[in-house]
């Protein structure tokens, strides 16, 4: 049975990117998430219409509190919303954890293949990793087109995490700017079999999971979610 | 009812044809499956009806294309909030493939499955009487393989996940059984006029 709505406080809103916001809600009804679910935020006019969308959870399973990152989409009406008018102490309805397939538990290897905002889930799954003293067992790897792009810069970078860069290297990267490549991803699959967890725009999926499968990934270890203006 | 402060809406004048909670993506049709997009031969592909009917078939890519043709015309939802008014798919209906196979009497709930190992569980009145299709084109081009192509199935008076992609088969069964997003929270049914969007709604 999928959790009933129910209201959280927003206590903080952090900027990550000069379009994603984290916003971290305090929830009336504490629920415990796997990493990689998400949520459903509803907002409601007077007038009874209703917006809803889904926003993957960032932070690590555990407590009564979840950062949503919600990245600013041209035209979106739940977004736009999010990033212009919401400021801690409002209310929100959420609904979730949602999403049982696209999910961590932790006790199992795993790599995430991450396209910009597509972190967001993996994030959650990184802390986690972390959290529970066995960062060996998440690999991560993250596009993003520029260094200003690169959701929680601070906190990914570690020896478990790689970031290539589309567009723009950080002056040093001795890798030049290009989308993710077969030679990116290779070198992460050695070792124990992963299941594979691929996030991002349609496009960044669909050829990630084709480098992949040529790699000799099985289908049946690949796990992906879909971002986008939905 | 809880109101978000400060929220207006930005589509003031709400289409009588978007069912609850749903928006216009006019030109967009996102995409949303969560394996990786299979690449599927069309001389390869196959559609089986099996489980309780009297003769279980099996038909090819030619089968199926030399089967009396059906259209749809009308609108789709999905459960994550976009809604595509005025597709046209075109295919063949499962009525047609029903009254080949004879469903036995005791035939109440269908699995749907994909070839990616995906299912979706109906029941029979959600599939018959005009409701359902396996489909090959959308908007008069063959359907794309990120929508599911070569052959999808189409059911569309219910949310877009019951209408599995890259479809291989359907068993006709007496009780009901979860496929793959029902197990994972997701509702049974799916109508989006009702919004049931999970379980319990």
């Amino acid at each position: 049975m999928t959790s009933p709505w129910q209201e959280a406080t927003v206590i903080e809103v952090r900027r990550e990117t000069p379009n994603a916001k984290t916003f971290r809600l305090r929830l009336t009804t504490p629920m415990t998430h796997l990493a990689g679910q998400y949520y459903v935020v509803r907002l409601t006019a007077p007038d009874g219409y209703r917006a809803q969308r889904s926003y993957s959870v960032a932070s690590m399973p555990g407590g009564d509190e979840i950062d949503l990152t919600v990245e600013l989409f041209p035209e979106g009406e739940v977004s736009g919303f999010l990033h212009e008018v919401v400021v801690p102490g409002d209310t929100l309805e959420v609904r979730g954890p949602i999403g049982g397939f696209f999910a961590w538990a932790g006790d199992t290897p795993a790599l995430g293949v991450a396209g910009g905002s597509g972190v967001v889930p993996l994030m959650s799954m990184l802390r986690h990793a972390r959290a529970i003293g066995h960062p060996e067992r998440l690999k991560l790897i993250v596009s993003a087109r520029r260094p200003a792009d690169l959701y929680y810069a601070d906190e990914l970078v570690g020896p478990e995490t790689t970031v290539v860069y589309t567009r723009q290297a950080p002056p040093g990267d001795p890798r030049p700017p290009a989308r993710l490549s077969a030679e990116d991803l290779k070198p992460l699959l050695d070792g124990a079999p992963r299941t594979v967890f691929v996030c991002g725009t349609p496009g960044f999926c669909d050829t990630a999971t084709d480098r992949l499968i040529e790699l000799g990934v099985g289908t049946d270890r690949i796990r992906v979610e879909r971002f986008g203006p939905t | 009812m809880a109101i978000t402060r400060g929220f207006t809406g930005r589509r003031r004048d709400r289409d009588e044809r978007l069912p609850p909670g749903q928006y216009d993506a006019k030109d967009e049709w996102p995409v949303l499956h969560v394996e990786a997009t299979p690449r599927i031969d069309p001389a390869r592909w196959t559609f089986g009806v099996e489980g309780l009917v009297d003769t279980p078939t099996t038909w090819t890519w030619d089968e199926v294309h030399a089967l009396p043709r059906s259209r749809y015309e009308g609108d789709i939802h999905c459960v994550t909030t976009w809604s595509k008014f005025g597709m046209t798919f075109e295919g063949v209906s499962l009525d047609t493939l029903l009254e080949i196979a004879q469903p036995q009497e005791g035939a109440r709930f269908a699995m749907a499955s994909s070839s990616t190992g995906y299912t979706t569980n109906l029941p029979i009145e959600d599939i018959t009487g005009g409701k359902a299709w396996i489909v090959w084109e959308a908007d008069g081009a063959p359907l794309p393989e990120i929508h599911g192509g070569p052959v999808r199935m189409l059911v569309p008076h219910l949310y877009f996940w019951k209408s599995t992609k890259w479809v291989s088969g359907l068993r006709l069964m007496s009780h009901d059984e979860q496929g793959f997003w029902e197990r994972n929270g997701y509702h049974d049914r799916g109508d989006p006029w009702l919004e049931q969007r999970y379980q319990g709604d």
